[in-house]
């Protein structure tokens, strides 16, 4: 072992990683010990959870809180010029009523995440009379009770000079810009190789098409709420966030105080899927109100608001064109992606940097668009580049095997890829053609008829359709201390944090197994700035994070004890408690640059595509049977099989909770889920979960997850590739494939609805 | 939701004694009335968004012993205003006699939503229509009478094609009332002036003629009782629901049937349509084309096609008349193979 070296080695980077080698050394000698699939641990905080005893963000209602309620933008575009608060501010109990002028100048410009800042929405909240997207906040109402502020709010009226706003692909006053031109502070080069166009024409078989999917919102069950307090120039945010260090250097910099000023709490997320990571227009405005009230302000986005105060996934356009022999080799694919956005940020998904790694194409060609609209800024979402981008590709593939006469699993097989052609980057590992032929045996794939309107139960008709997953394997820097007990008993503490995956369960599973004390006797907390800054909640990087980063840190108290592998360590210890603080960072950063970036609430991505050395992915086959009804057509999806190689899996039981969750979501994507838009006004219409549809339990009789084991140490020392968003991936595409082997009519929009399998719509 | 005064009434008659017939008084419609509150469902919702806003709500929830009675006799079914809808869903006289009634419940809303509504209340549920629903939007003769209607050239998926017009297009998003329509039922009613019943096809109002005012009840009225007689049809009956997913979504469309079927020929048929209409809504014009006819299919699709004969489409809806015909076609063919 290395540890006197180490002790004597005055850099932390060189330090880091001669840990990690330790450690990965460390790690195969008991590699054959390892499970690759772990326990089936139920969440520690499971009961907590459901008895309502675990305290959420907006369950905090401080003493003397006032509450306040915001005032939104009518229109889409246009320029207030006048807000008449006289009668609002007849309403008993209302306090103080803001406007842009009494905001002016209050609140510091911040850049969107992803882009040196850690806004959403690069729009600076109530600085000015313009109005840039529907729902913007304009106003905040501040009352005694919830009722008096949102009665108030209705009674404020505004005179807007309204202009005729640009609300989707195909409207008048659109700008278009390739993504190559859009990026600031990133390069973009779209993926090209060899001449697609040339091989496309040359090849005797193509398909060419177009794909569309719709603007959706994450919809957390959990609405977006903050309370802010503050306390000798000390704010202190209870807001459900899963980026606690960005919503506190984001304030602090809208404030234009130090971030040291600022706390964050957030110990549990009620659901988030990408929404609760970035700095939201509400938060500032809340503390600025806290402040000049010198009273706790708290405030609870309604559902309608949360579409327009928080974000959500673009709408997106596709052209794809494969080609391919006639033995069912490709020999070409072309992609060209359109994504809305809106005017003030690019925010853009670039889905294809993922996508031209799919498959054995010896030319490609790709492309990106950004097209800017009068809509509110667009963010993360579930899986925000694959979900689209893979749709259109894994229906373009479908559409390929047809041509080519072949069945679409074989279709696939025949094309793997372990080398990926676009900069001959091998996989550090890569299980397609496992997931594929166990997905297809556990599904009864060859009772499949391949002739489309075939089969048929009843007065139904079935379809089987098959597609691809993937999803990069990313890590983010981790701060993390770990502080063993002589009672036997250990904690952890990371600014991480938990939407419901199961992540505090995981970190004490990981720290107790590398302290060989039992989980339950490890205390984690997470979910708070004043913790050892840890990674955001997204790009589904936490367990593989924060695990590493956790049995770094148990393995260095490990070694300072000198206690073997698979004794407690607590054995040495005979009072008091040791302690170990650890920066950690994925081994392909810059460590010292990626730890002043994390103490900064910028993480840094590491993994998927960036490797230098090699290609870090997640794969998945996905299989579904639906059923479409043979006169009125109701599309039904009566079981789906996954069969996913996600390297290896913490917690048998949340890793299933994750896939499964993720199947069924994009089983909504499919047929359900989409954020309808009035094109005259641009406007949400269906802002509400009456209108706004998920699948019930009714719509999901069957989910069958298979996790394949699958050994990647190379991938990271543990081998974790992560599972939150790897589900979702191509489920649509899989569904969309077996409405048309049921039913012979290929749909290229998302969602799919009974009015597109209807035979011949009359128009009257 | 504006400030509101309340109250709360024991019984149907104490309820009546809070409102007066002046205008305004127990009418949802206009700002400033006063509003009888049964589950809430629909009411609360519309006031928080700021849609409703009346000046005083009369809780009935303490009549519920009172009015909730649900009661099969040879004669028909009586069920008691304040009923639950998970009550009369779950049934088992409703189950057996009345298929129709008992499906139309349980296909409605969720459970939580059941256990809550009361069977009146359900009856005068409002249009799910989202310029309706949202004051951001300057137009709708029924919130703002007189003002237009954003829904003609909007996102009109969920509107009707029939009772429509260019004032209004908002579609009654109900199940049962389409088939308390069809089987000819009535309410009993107390007021300011004292008892009267009203039949089911009196007391809704289509959108397309009326967009603002929804019913024929008088301002301080409160419905206490539903009744659908008993007929040779009602056994042999089926509600067919289709919507985008399997349970908790509104009608995409629907069919409510209830079929005397003898030797094969249809002596006689009740046919509502959910999903579709301005109003609950029966077809005469199926109903013409099925009675005293052999059944078969092929008579089924032009009644089908008879029902939406006069529909009017707008862009998103245009596959209503279409589907419609089809859910009817698909619950004619299901009530004529029911074994009774």
């Amino acid at each position: 072992m290395a540890q006197d070296e180490r002790k004597t080695e005055p850099d932390a980077a060189a330090r880091i990683r001669e840990t990690q080698a330790s450690l990965a050394r460390s790690r195969s000698a008991q590699a054959a010990s390892v499970p690759l699939i772990g326990p089936s641990t139920a969440r520690y905080e499971s009961r907590e959870k459901v008895t309502g005893q675990a305290r959420y963000a907006g369950d905090v209602g401080p003493v003397g809180a006032a509450y306040a309620y915001a005032i939104s933008a009518p229109v889409a575009r246009g320029r207030i010029t006048r807000m008449d608060v006289s009668d609002a501010q007849r309403v008993p109990g209302v306090l103080r009523i803001y406007d842009h002028q009494s905001m002016k100048g209050r609140v510091k410009p911040l850049a969107i995440l992803g882009e040196g800042g850690y806004a959403a929405t690069s729009l600076t909240p109530m600085s000015g009379p313009d109005i840039a997207h529907d729902g913007q906040i304009v106003g905040l109402v501040v009352a005694e009770s919830y009722e008096a502020a949102r009665e108030a709010a209705n009674r404020v009226k505004l005179d807007i000079q309204a202009t005729k706003p640009s609300a989707c692909f195909g409207d008048p006053g659109l700008r278009t810009r390739p993504l190559s031109e859009v990026r600031k502070t990133k390069m973009w080069k779209d993926p090209k190789v060899g001449n697609a166009d040339a091989a496309f024409s040359a090849a005797p078989l193509k398909v060419e098409a177009e794909y569309a999917t719709p603007t959706q919102h994450h919809n957390p069950i959990e609405l977006y709420s903050t309370t802010c307090m503050w306390s000798d120039g000390r704010l202190t945010i209870h807001e459900p966030s899963a980026g606690v260090n960005i919503l506190k250097h984001g304030v602090a910099e809208q404030l234009g105080i130090v971030p040291e000023l600022v706390d964050v709490i957030s110990p549990f997320v009620g659901g988030m899927f990408g929404s609760k990571v970035a700095v939201t227009s509400r938060t500032v405005v809340i503390a600025l109100a806290a402040r000049d009230l010198g009273r706790p302000v708290k405030c609870v986005s309604t559902r309608e608001q949360g579409f327009t105060n928080a974000t959500h996934r673009a709408e997106t356009r596709h052209k794809v064109k494969l080609s391919c022999g006639t033995d069912g080799r490709l020999a070409s694919y072309g992609h060209e992606g359109s994504e809305l956005t809106s005017r003030t940020d690019a925010y853009t998904v670039n889905g294809t940097q993922n996508t031209v790694h799919m498959y054995a194409w010896p030319a490609l060609d790709t492309k990106v668009l950004m097209v800017e609209a009068d809509r509110n800024t667009p963010g993360f979402m579930r899986s925000p580049p694959e979900v689209p981008y893979m749709f259109a590709l894994e229906v373009a593939m479908d559409e390929m095997a047809e041509k080519a006469g072949i069945d679409p699993v074989k279709f696939r097989q025949i094309n793997d890829a372990q080398t990926s052609t676009y900069e001959n980057k091998r996989f550090t590992s890569r299980s397609v053609i496992q997931c594929l032929n166990q997905g297809a045996t556990a599904f009864g794939w060859s009772r499949r008829n391949p002739r489309p309107g075939s089969m048929r139960d009843g007065d139904w008709l079935v379809g089987y359709g098959v597609a691809m997953a993937s999803y990069p394997t990313v890590h983010v820097p981790a701060a993390v201390r770990v502080r063993v007990l002589a009672d036997g008993t250990a904690a952890v503490q990371i600014a991480a944090h938990d939407p419901g995956t199961g992540a505090y369960t995981m970190a004490a599973m990981i720290a107790g197994q590398e302290l060989g004390i039992d989980p339950q006797k490890v205390r984690v907390e997470m979910g708070d700035s004043r913790l050892p800054p840890g990674p955001l909640a997204g790009g589904s990087n936490t367990t593989a994070s924060i695990c590493n980063a956790i049995a770094q840190a148990c393995s260095n108290i490990r070694v300072r004890l000198n206690v073997a592998p698979g004794q407690a360590v607590t054995m040495a210890l005979t009072s008091g408690a040791v302690e170990e603080y650890l920066d950690w960072a994925p081994p392909g950063l810059e460590a010292a640059k990626a730890m002043t970036a994390n103490y900064k609430g910028q993480p840094e991505f590491w993994g998927g595509a960036a490797g230098a050395d090699a290609l870090r992915f997640a794969f998945g086959a996905e299989f579904v049977e639906v059923r479409v009804h043979a006169r009125t057509r109701e599309i039904r999806v009566p079981r789906i099989t996954g069969a996913f190689a996600a390297g290896r899996i913490m917690n048998k039981r949340t890793a299933h909770s994750q896939l499964m969750g993720g199947l069924i979501w994009g089983i909504g994507s499919a047929l359900h889920e989409a954020t309808e838009i009035d094109r005259r006004a641009s406007k949400y219409v269906n802002d509400n979960i009456a209108e706004y549809l998920i699948p019930v339990n009714a719509d999901i009789p069957a989910v069958e997850v298979i996790m394949i084991p699958e050994d990647d140490r190379e991938a990271n020392a543990l081998g974790i590739k992560g599972v939150g968003e790897l589900g979702n991936v191509g489920t649509a595409a899989a569904i969309a494939n077996a409405v048309y082997h049921a039913t012979g009519k290929r749909v290229r929009d998302l969602p799919i609805r009974i009015e597109n399998l209807l035979p011949d719509v009359k128009r009257v | 939701m504006r400030a509101f005064t309340y109250q709360s009434a024991g019984s149907a008659q104490a309820a009546v004694g809070g409102t007066s017939d002046k205008p305004g008084s127990s009418d949802k419609r206009g700002d400033g009335a006063t509003v009888f509150l049964a589950g809430g469902t629909t009411l609360l919702d519309l006031m928080k968004l700021d849609v409703s806003r009346p000046a005083a709500l009369i809780d009935i929830g303490e009549a519920t012993q009172q009015l909730s009675v649900i009661e099969a006799t040879a004669a028909g079914l009586r069920i008691g205003a304040l009923a639950k809808m998970s009550a009369v869903a779950n049934d088992t006289a409703v189950n057996r006699d009345y298929p129709v009634v008992a499906q139309s419940l349980q296909m409605a809303a969720s459970a939580q939503l059941r256990n809550m509504a009361s069977m009146a209340g359900n009856l005068l549920q409002r249009t799910r229509c989202s310029y309706f629903r949202d004051t951001t939007w300057a137009r709708c003769n029924k919130r703002v009478p007189g003002s237009g209607c954003d829904a003609l050239e909007g996102m009109n998926r969920l509107h009707g094609v029939l009772a429509v017009s260019e004032q209004c297009i908002a579609s009654y998003p109900g199940d049962f009332a389409n088939v308390f329509v069809a089987l000819d039922g009535s309410v009993e009613v107390l007021g300011p002036r004292g008892a009267r019943t009203i039949r089911a096809a009196n007391l809704h109002l289509a959108s397309g003629d009326s967009p603002a005012v929804e019913t024929t009840l008088h301002p301080g009225e409160l419905i206490t009782a539903l009744y659908i007689p008993s007929g040779p049809h009602t056994r042999r009956s089926a509600y067919v629901k289709v919507r985008d997913r399997q349970s908790y979504a509104f009608a995409l469309t629907s069919a409510a049937v209830a079929m005397d079927l003898q030797g094969g020929t249809v002596r006689d048929v009740r046919i509502g349509l959910g999903g579709v209409a301005g109003k609950p809504w029966r077809s005469a014009e199926a109903e013409a084309v099925l009675r005293g006819q052999p059944f078969s299919e092929a008579l089924a699709s032009r009644a089908g096609e008879a029902a939406f004969a006069r529909a009017r489409t707008r862009e998103h809806n245009a596959f209503k008349p279409q589907l419609g015909a089809l859910t009817l076609v698909r619950a004619l063919m299901q009530v004529h193979g029911m074994e009774v």
